[in-house]
This record gives C-alpha cells, sequence and structure tokens, in this order.
C-alpha cells in the first residue's frame, strides 16, 4: 500500500515531516489536584494527578521519596469497533508502567517523602500514538498540579514507511506493520527518558528517524509551555494582589 | 475554570472576556512577566549571590523553576510562589480539616496537605475545660468528642518527628456543626489576622481556613472558659424558674432564613473560586449584597448571569482600590 503519494503527501494530507494538531486544556477535572485533556489530531487522552497526598497502603511508603503511580484506560468508545477490554490487560499493564517510569524520572519525588502522587490516564479517542499524546497530558496534569519537576517530558512518535521518515502516526500508519518509534524527552536539559521501538530498522534509518521524533518532542514541547505559561498568567491576573 | 463550564450565551461570553480582559490590565505592569513554567530559566545575577528557594533547582549554572508559578525576589533569595498546588502549612495558620481516623491518643485529619495532619488528645482543651492530665478513661472518650468525618478547625503547631501536628487550645477552634464545608484552591486565600468571620447582619459564622477548606455555619457564641462557669450557675438558677429547653430543642434546629443566609454565602464563595478571584470577607458580604440587592435567588447565583456579573463588580471594585 502507498502511504506516501508521489506529491509526497501522506493519507491524511500531511507532509511527511508534518505534526497533527494540537490542542490542549488545562483544568478538566474539578475534583483532581492536577488535570488535563491533550489532542494530537484525532487522539484525545484525558489526565488527571492526584496528590501528592497521604500513602494508602503503609507497606509501600517510602522515607526518602515519593510513591508514583499510574493507571492507563482506554475508554470503551475510543476505537472503531466498540469492545470491552478487562482491566488491566497486557497492553495498559505496558504503558501504564512507561508512563509512570516516565513521569518519575522527571518529578522531584526526594522533595515529597512519604507521599503518594497517582497519574489517571484515559484515551478518549485513539487515533495511533496514544502513548505520546498520554505522556504529554500526564505531564500537563502534574504540573497543574503544581508538583516540582526537572523538566517537562514531553513525547513523539515516528515511523518508517515507503523508504520515508514518518512523524506521529495516525492509526492506519501504525498499523501498516513498519516500525513505530515513540521517543520522550526532556527538552530543556536534551535527554531522551523514553525510546521504545516495535518491529526492524537498519542503524543510519534509525539516527534520522529518532531525529525526527526529537524535533516532534521539542515542537510539542514549546506548544505545552505556551499554554502552561498562559494559564499560570491568567491564574495570577485573576488572583490580583 | 476549574472544571466548570458556564454555559454562556454571547452577551455574556463577550462581557466576561471583556471584564477579563480588564483585570489584566490592570494588574500591575512589573509583575506581569514574572510568570514562570517547569524548566524556565530565571533571571538572575549571579555576582550578586544568590540563594535558591522553593520552586527552583540549579542546573549547569543556572537558576531554573521547577514549579509553574510567580517569580518572588526578597534581597538574595530567589523563589517560585506557585500557584495551583496543595496547601503548605505554615506554624499558626488556622485550618479547617476533617477527621478520618481515631487513632491512639490522637485524630487524623485531611487538611488538603501532602500528609495527613495530628491532632494529639493532650493538645486541645477538653469540653469541659478543666486542665488536667489526660487519662485512660480520656482516651476511651475519645470519640465523644470527635467522630470520623466531623469537621474540626484547629491551628498549626508545627512538624514534629511523625508528620504535621495541630492544637485547638481555645473556645474558638473545635468541632463545626449545622453548616456547609467548601473546598477550594488554598491560593485564594490570603492568611490575615482574622480568618473567624462572624457576620452579624446573617447570623452566620466564616472560617477561611488556609488549607482552602471553608466552613461557613450557623453563628455559635464562643464561650471563654472562666465565663462557661459563672454562667453555668447563674444559668442553673434561672433554668428552675423559666422554662427549660432541652438539649435537642436548643441545638437541633437552625432557622429557614439563617440556613438560606449560609446557601447564599456559600454560592458567592462558589462563584468566586470558580472564576479564580481571591476569597475574602470583603468580597464575599460584597457580593452576597449584591444577590440580595438583584433580588437573585440562591440557585440563580450558580447561573451563567451571576458568574459575569461577579466579574464586572470586581473590575470595579479593583478600579478603585488603585485609585485610592
Amino acid at each position: 500500500m502507498e502511504y506516501v503519494n508521489p506529491e509526497g503527501l501522506r493519507l491524511d494530507g500531511r507532509r511527511p515531516m508534518e505534526m497533527r494538531q494540537l490542542r490542549a486544556e488545562i483544568g478538566v477535572v474539578s475534583r483532581a489536584d492536577g488535570s488535563a485533556v491533550f489532542e494530537m489530531g484525532n487522539t484525545k487522552v484525558i489526565a488527571a494527578v492526584y496528590g501528592p497526598r497521604e500513602v494508602q497502603n503503609k507497606s509501600q511508603q517510602m522515607s526518602d521519596q515519593a510513591l508514583v503511580r499510574c493507571e492507563y484506560s482506554m475508554a470503551n468508545f475510543s476505537t472503531g469497533e466498540r469492545k470491552r477490554k478487562p482491566k488491566g490487560d497486557r497492553r495498559s499493564t505496558e504503558i501504564s508502567l512507561v508512563i509512570r517510569q516516565t513521569m518519575e524520572a522527571c518529578i522531584l519525588t526526594d522533595q515529597m517523602p512519604r507521599t503518594q502522587i497517582d497519574i489517571f490516564v484515559q484515551v478518549l479517542q485513539a487515533d495511533g500514538g496514544t502513548r505520546s499524546a498520554c505522556i504529554n497530558a500526564a505531564t500537563l496534569a502534574l504540573a497543574d498540579a503544581g508538583i516540582p519537576m526537572r523538566d517537562l517530558v514531553t513525547s513523539c512518535s515516528a515511523g518508517y514507511l515507503n523508504s520515508t521518515p514518518l512523524l506521529d502516526l495516525n492509526y492506519v500508519e501504525d498499523g501498516a506493520g513498519g516500525p513505530d518509534v515513540t521517543v520522550g524527552i526532556l527538552p530543556k536539559l536534551d535527554k531522551v527518558t523514553l525510546l521504545q521501538m516495535d518491529a526492524k530498522l537498519p542503524m543510519d534509518t534509525l539516527e534520522s528517524v529518532m531525529q525526527l521524533a526529537a524535533e516532534g518532542c521539542k515542537a510539542v514541547a514549546n506548544y505545552i509551555r505556551e499554554i502552561l505559561l498562559e494559564h499560570t498568567k491568567q491564574l495570577e491576573v485573576r488572583r490580583g494582589t | 475554570m476549574r472544571g466548570v463550564q458556564i454555559p454562556l450565551d454571547n452577551t455574556q461570553k463577550l462581557r466576561l472576556e471583556r471584564a477579563l480582559e480588564r483585570l489584566e490590565s490592570l494588574s500591575s505592569k512589573a509583575n506581569s512577566d514574572a510568570s514562570v513554567t517547569v524548566a524556565d530559566t530565571i533571571p538572575v545575577n549571579l555576582e550578586d549571590g544568590v540563594l535558591k528557594g522553593h520552586g527552583t533547582s540549579e542546573i549547569e549554572g543556572s537558576v531554573v523553576a521547577t514549579v509553574c508559578g510567580v517569580v518572588e525576589r526578597v534581597n538574595k533569595l530567589v523563589y517560585v510562589r506557585a500557584l495551583r498546588a496543595r496547601y503548605k502549612p505554615e506554624v499558626g495558620d488556622i485550618i479547617v480539616g476533617r477527621v478520618i481516623e481515631v487513632a491512639p491518643k490522637r485524630w487524623r485529619l485531611e487538611i488538603n496537605f501532602s500528609q495527613d495532619a495530628v491532632l494529639m488528645l493532650s493538645s486541645m482543651n477538653l469540653p469541659d475545660g478543666i486542665q488536667r492530665r489526660r487519662t485512660a478513661v480520656d482516651e476511651l472518650n475519645m470519640r465523644s468528642i470527635f467522630e470520623e468525618n466531623d469537621v474540626i478547625c484547629a491551628e498549626v503547631r508545627g512538624f514534629q518527628h511523625d508528620g504535621l501536628h495541630l492544637q485547638a487550645r481555645s473556645q474558638k477552634y473545635g468541632k463545626l456543626e449545622r453548616g456547609q464545608l467548601l473546598n477550594i484552591s488554598p491560593y485564594l486565600v490570603k492568611r490575615r489576622k482574622q480568618h473567624f468571620h462572624h457576620l452579624d447582619q446573617y447570623g452566620i459564622d466564616l472560617i477561611l481556613g488556609c488549607n482552602g477548606f471553608i466552613w461557613i455555619g450557623e453563628h455559635v457564641e464562643a464561650k471563654d472558659d472562666m465565663v462557661v462557669d459563672q454562667m453555668d450557675k447563674s444559668e442553673q438558677q434561672s433554668d428552675e424558674s423559666g422554662i427549660p429547653l432541652t438539649y435537642e430543642q436548643e441545638r437541633g434546629h437552625t432557622p429557614l432564613e439563617t440556613r438560606k443566609y449560609i446557601c447564599r454565602v456559600a454560592n458567592a464563595v462558589r462563584v468566586l473560586s470558580t472564576l479564580g478571584f481571591m476569597v475574602s470577607v470583603e468580597v464575599i458580604t460584597e457580593i452576597v449584597e449584591m444577590s440580595i440587592a438583584l433580588n437573585h435567588d440562591i440557585h440563580e447565583m450558580l447561573g451563567p448571569e451571576f458568574y459575569v456579573l461577579v466579574a464586572e463588580k470586581e473590575v470595579q471594585r479593583r478600579l478603585s482600590t488603585k485609585k485610592r
């Protein structure tokens, strides 16, 4: 199948190095300490953060750092066919773990000993790149909850189809069976905190695909930063003196 | 703004936007560029020496914010004042909390902090007002003082090895009954000299807890220990002559009028916190009076029109304080 046509356009009309439209909203769950909705094209994810709060299971309490927990779930209505998935299947356990590890790497856990931070992410619409969207939404929600972090982690995926590196794969491109590289970076420190890939990719192509994904992450970071700054300013203005 | 969608029609939307724009233009220009987000570099003069405060860290020789907020500078100290965050206790703060557990010699309270607070049996006055050692009998009777899910007002005593300790050593602290508890963001409550307010005209008590828990309840006369003793004696004498009120009759009834005022004040706080405006007694009373003057029903206070009116009122209020 042809994923990039001779004019250099993809199935949804994007250029190979073009990202989907981003949209983010902060403060969507009233009871949560921090929350956000993040959209990448048709992929839509909601994240809610509770904490730092008292550890529920005392045996898990750590006296030198915070306990970070993450729960990923997919809404039944998020995919094309409506299907009931059991909670805690392998896929969602794996993604929960990935998100938890990525977020834990950027939260300054040692500043909040004996506490617990819960991150809940749910996919409302799935159209490829849910993993990246979840990480971006979780970052926003954590920043909204006022949890100290080293940097804003952002994530983006990239693939390689028809011998062209493609940025931010959608569902159809994701299902094409080609390689799908998900990268998470700390933009300020310029470090990679997450790198996942299914399928094989030659060494020299991986370099360029990863580079592309990193560029995508930086674009996401700029957008997230803008949204957060705007939000913070708005809060301060409304609060007044 | 916190997860509450206000269904505005077009004119209301325009008016709200206009009000918010004016608020923006009113806020001091010097502070407008002080907002930072996570991982923003804070410009500092390293030659003068810098003390890094809360919400900052050092990366490659430059000071970087770790939370979203506003940069504050006090002499050499540079710190970021986080806006949306959990409550950070300071000694002497007046807070409102909810009992979640009765433990040996102590109650555990939820106060919107990252840990539960502890109120020791020994750091509160007994209801009979007698100063003495707490015995095992007192410990067994702890549930008669506070139970699970009771709302309590107390003061922050400080950090001990096992967490945050509270104290309630005065008649004004203690169990809160017959009222509403509201939960707002702590950054909207300013620390002031006075957190207990008696709104005389409505006959209600308002407690603005520093932790963002706000209590609105029927007014109860705070009695001093010494006075109580004397009054008890005099009451006993008068009771014999007059009709004795039973406990239930005396304490179990709140007049409808008072209850309505409680709801009005609660709705005023809800509107203010949804709009993200600072919550203080003056503003609350102003809004309650406005709602009464406009003949708004209690439920109409949560309607879109009232939100816009409150926003416009806030603009006027800030204009007038600026002129002075």
